[in-house]
């Protein structure tokens, strides 16, 4: 809970970040012409170090709201910009085999990538619906192109047609109700809007105002693959390149998320009686068939996609905790649980493809023995498989505790059991890496898995941002 | 200062251990241990007995949620922080007997899990508490699994949901716990998880008798108490011997000290309500573990379930809330620590020599080996309790604790005695003396080496046994207090 200190800004431009993701997309377009490969990973990476610093800058910066209050940078924007910008940077050194291969179209993905940081940037800090429409189109659009980036494999393909699909069916969802709530309310600027639901200037266009809510719930709840709306999750992200699926799992959902608790805590905070039992039992819902359901899988890809889902419950139970309100104890648990959990993700991501990549093997069975051949890979991906599982001494602890701490404080107890025991389901999934890789003797190929110097920097950066965040939790908690 | 130094040393040593190969890793892993020990043992003689904690160490760990990063000892913890730092380097000297495959990993989590145990003896803050539980199970859970025998990956997989799933109903409770508390002084967090705001709670009975078991549930699987035991039995026979020492010699403690410190004071009344079902259930523990161990074949395994069989008695006498019950489980976790570590060594000793645990292969060993003889029966007659041997002092106190709690569950629990004479007596005729095996002629003397590391533990057994009062004067005061909270 910090407040605002109020220093002013260097310089008035303010949406410094937006604007320099921007046109460095553009760029990057360009740099594709020239076909240099290899100048694009540094240069992408120097850019997102770059937004990175701007964007740490503006904390604690009061901003006078842009494009007619329909964009805020406060802190709450600050904090979420700044996880996928960081979620982002650690992933980009993986995409290191595109450039060594040669990838003709890196350019594009590179540009593509940037552009869909723009759309998270707005869906984190937008104070009108419509930005928050932009913002998801950007972010979904790009990342339909980029699920089907391997344009050769069949998978990649179907997992671009379906995410497509879905996805412009989510979003016509979403768009609908947003209209619905216009309709109700009209306006769609967040601060009037919650004016508009306290207090019903005309009572007969209640019925308008839920479906419209509703609506906006179904369509977010897509987007970060809440059940009963995440069944397309583990198809798409098997098929999905795993870079991508990195990507899909960390800066979606981190955004979705923020934009999500937003949504209910700035502008519909008076129809908490209405949304409130729904976000329950959607909670509730997520955590079980994504505990169960990643439980049942046999490839690490999967097992990972619905664990993805599983954690869209924990963080739901933020949204419960948080009544409605964008501060305090379950909003910073919220921050807190995100970055964990991008980190964590981006380093099992991370070492999945250098290891699938090598050994051509998807299952369990292809981590076997990586504790021997690599055992650098082997202990990230402990780390990681243990900060998901929520052990102490990883920061997915502190996210678990802070999250149904505040919780319990809310009262919320039957639901914190719930998924306490539901995180047992998890335990037994997440051990399943860590047994492959240390109990079991590697099959046929047992050669190390060629890892270069940027990406070992990188994982032991992954790891020890997870140790320390598991360790001295206090520098990251309670901002908000 | 110095329990900062105490908890970082071990952790500092295995963090080295990462870059350093062969001899210098043994020498390294060796090293920091025996001076955390002679550091613990300075601690020993500076530290004045009395009631409350000494050696403070406290920062705020997160200062928005009020936890705080406490460590101090009173005499109880200085006690096991004591055992825990002799045991460590006797434990990585008989690693060094074995070739394990990365040596150096493997010493790098031994002392890994010394830091968590001496975490865990030393938290006096809730959280901080729950921290180091659970970092002292990640190492324990690779080193017996990755150099665990032929079915380590599901026992050791049981070993971790089972605990896990106890300690999470532990963190549960201590969360409940947590929101009841008002904010410490100074603080500008609402709560505090400060081991003292959790004793000064006013709780309903309703609500301790069920909190009571939210704690106990880790508590009562790491000791374990029946019925919480299954994975006790595979885990200490699959785990490779350095595993199942740290295991059975200091990781079982952590489940009566915890039982001591965060259960008793804390929830006194669902104590008193739930005293008789525990009591019982450790009784049935006691029988449970001491008839199945006269039935076992193999060395590891009947050392298991004694093992079993002795925890339970500790926890009766616990559960007794008698100052003798307590006070005799103190020296009990001392003497069971020494006499289970030296067992396991030795039945360790018997299997590098035989290449086999199984006792009906065994037979005849002692005309060429006397001295191993000599060490196997001080320390099983010290585990059987015979007067003069550390055994005896800890069960002759719990079994005086039980008595006052009944005088019929003291007369079941007495039995444990008569039981585990036939049991450890009957191995110890069956393999040392008995008919001749195929290994009565070729079997091989303890070597200097071996004789290191049981050298001390024998004189410890006799430190112990002959003079209890240079330990119990120690955590006296301690118990007194954890008693005087817990309103007898």
């Amino acid at each position: 809970m910090t407040v605002a200190v109020g220093r002013t800004s260097l310089f008035e431009a303010n949406m410094t970040s937006i604007i320099l993701l921007s046109v460095f997309g553009i760029l990057n377009l360009f740099l594709g012409f020239l076909r240099s490969n290899k100048v694009l990973l540094p240069g992408a990476m120097l850019l997102l170090l770059a937004v990175f610093g701007a964007n740490y800058a503006d904390w604690n910066v009061v901003h006078a709201p842009y494009f007619n209050n329909m964009l805020v940078v406060d802190n709450y924007t600050v904090a979420f910009t700044g996880i996928v910008l960081l979620t982002t940077i650690l992933l980009l050194p993986f995409s290191r085999s595109y450039v060594t291969d040669g990838e003709p179209n890196l350019a594009e993905y590179y540009a593509l990538l940037l552009f869909s940081l723009v759309g998270a940037i707005m869906m984190v800090g937008y104070d009108h619906l419509l930005m928050l429409f932009v913002g998801i189109e950007i972010l979904s659009i790009s990342m339909y192109v980029l699920a089907g980036s391997r344009k050769r494999d069949s998978r990649s393909n179907e997992a671009a047609l379906k995410y497509f699909l879905m996805g412009a069916f989510a979003t016509g969802i979403l768009l609908f109700g947003m209209a619905l709530l216009y309709g109700a309310t009209g306006t769609f600027a967040l601060s009037q809007l919650a004016t508009a639901v306290a207090a019903p200037a005309n009572a007969s266009l209640q019925p308008m105002l839920y479906i419209g809510i509703l609506m906006m719930i179904i369509g977010i709840g897509f987007k970060v693959s809440a059940a009963p709306f995440h069944f397309w999750t583990p198809d798409v992200y098997e098929g999905t390149p795993t870079f991508f699926t990195a990507f899909m799992s960390t800066v979606v959902k981190t955004a979705g998320f923020a934009a999500f608790l937003k949504l209910l805590a700035v502008a519909l905070p008076g129809a908490q009686g209405f949304w409130m039992p729904t976000i329950q039992a959607m909670c509730a819902l997520t955590l079980l068939l994504g505990n169960v359901g990643a439980a049942a899988q046999n490839t690490t890809k999967r097992m990972l996609s619905y664990s993805s889902v599983s954690h869209a419950g924990y963080l739901l139970i933020g949204l419960v905790a948080s009544k409605g309100v964008l501060t305090g104890d379950a909003a910073s648990g919220i921050f807190f649980y995100s970055l964990a959990y991008s980190i964590a993700t981006v380093a099992a991501f991370g070492v999945l493809k250098l290891v699938n990549e090598h050994r051509q093997d998807d299952s369990y069975a292809g981590l076997n023995g990586l504790g021997k051949t690599n055992p650098l890979l082997a202990f990230v991906m402990t780390v990681a498989m243990l900060s998901l599982a929520g052990i102490p001494l990883t920061g997915g602890f502190f996210g678990k505790f802070f999250l149904l701490a505040a919780a319990v404080g809310q009262g919320y107890i039957g639901l914190v059991v719930f998924a306490l025991i539901m995180s047992m389901v998890g335990l037994y999934y997440y051990l399943r890496p860590l047994i492959a890789m240390y109990m079991r003797p590697a099959e046929g190929d047992a050669t190390p898995v060629p890892v270069d110097g940027i990406q070992t920097v990188t994982l032991v950066v992954l790891a020890v941002l997870t140790i320390v965040l598991g360790i001295a939790p206090g520098f990251m908690s309670g901002l908000l | 200062m110095l329990t900062a130094v105490l908890l970082l040393l071990p952790l500092a040593a295995a963090l080295l251990l990462l870059f350093v190969k062969g001899a210098a890793a043994r020498a390294l892993a060796l090293g920091a241990s025996l001076v955390e020990f002679a550091l613990a043992a300075y601690t020993a003689f500076d530290f004045q007995a009395h009631g409350s904690a000494a050696y403070n160490l406290n920062y705020s760990w997160i200062p928005s949620a009020g936890i705080n990063f406490h460590l101090g000892l009173d005499g109880l913890s200085l006690l096991l922080v004591l055992l825990t730092t002799f045991l460590v380097p006797l434990i990585l000297l008989s690693a060094f007997k074995r070739d394990y495959d990365n040596p150096s990993t493997f010493y790098a989590l031994v002392l890994f899990m010394q830091t968590g145990l001496l975490g865990v003896f030393s938290s006096l803050d809730a959280f901080l508490f729950y921290f180091f539980w659970e970092v002292a199970l990640i190492p324990i859970y690779f080193l017996a699994g990755a150099w665990g025998g032929e079915r380590r990956v599901a026992i050791t997989l049981k070993f971790f949901l089972y605990t896990v799933v106890g300690s999470l109903l532990m963190l549960a409770g201590f969360v409940y716990l947590y929101l009841q508390t008002g904010p410490a002084a100074g603080s500008l967090a609402q709560h505090s998880s400060e081991l003292s705001a959790f004793y000064g709670l006013k709780l309903s009975a309703s609500e301790q008798s069920w909190l009571f078991w939210l704690i106990f549930a880790a508590f009562a699987v790491k000791m374990p108490i029946f019925p919480f035991h299954t994975w006790q039995p595979d885990t200490y026979t699959d785990a490779p011997a350095p595993a199942t020492m740290l295991l059975s010699g200091i990781m079982l403690k952590m489940g009566i000290y915890g039982t001591m410190r965060w259960l008793l004071p804390v929830v006194p009344l669902g104590v008193s309500q739930w005293q008789k079902p525990v009591i019982i259930l450790s009784v049935i523990g006691i029988i449970y573990g001491a008839i199945i161990a006269i039935r076992q074949r193999d060395v590891k395994r009947l050392i298991a379930y004694s093992s079993l069989s002795h925890v339970g008695l500790m926890a009766a006498g616990v559960f007794s809330l008698t100052a003798v019950g307590l006070q005799g489980a103190v020296i009990q976790m001392l003497a069971h620590g020494v006499n289970v570590v030296g067992m396991f060594f030795i039945a360790d000793a018997i299997e590098r020599r035989t290449g086999t645990r199984y006792i009906p292969d065994l037979g005849g060993l002692t005309r060429r080996t006397p001295i191993l003889s000599v060490c196997f029966l001080v320390m099983l007659l010290s585990t059987v309790a015979l007067p003069l041997t550390a055994g005896f002092v800890g069960e002759f106190l719990l079994l005086e604790g039980v008595f006052q709690y009944n005088a019929w569950v003291g007369a079941v629990a007495g039995l444990t005695i008569i039981f585990s004479a036939v049991y450890l007596l009957r191995m110890f005729q069956r393999v040392m003396l008995g008919p001749d095996s195929s290994f009565s002629e070729t079997i091989t003397d303890l070597t200097s080496g071996e004789l290191l590391i049981l050298v001390p533990l024998i004189a410890l057994v006799f430190w112990i046994g002959l003079f209890p009062n240079s330990f119990m004067h120690i955590s006296e005061p301690a118990v007194a207090n954890i008693l005087t909270l817990v309103g007898r």
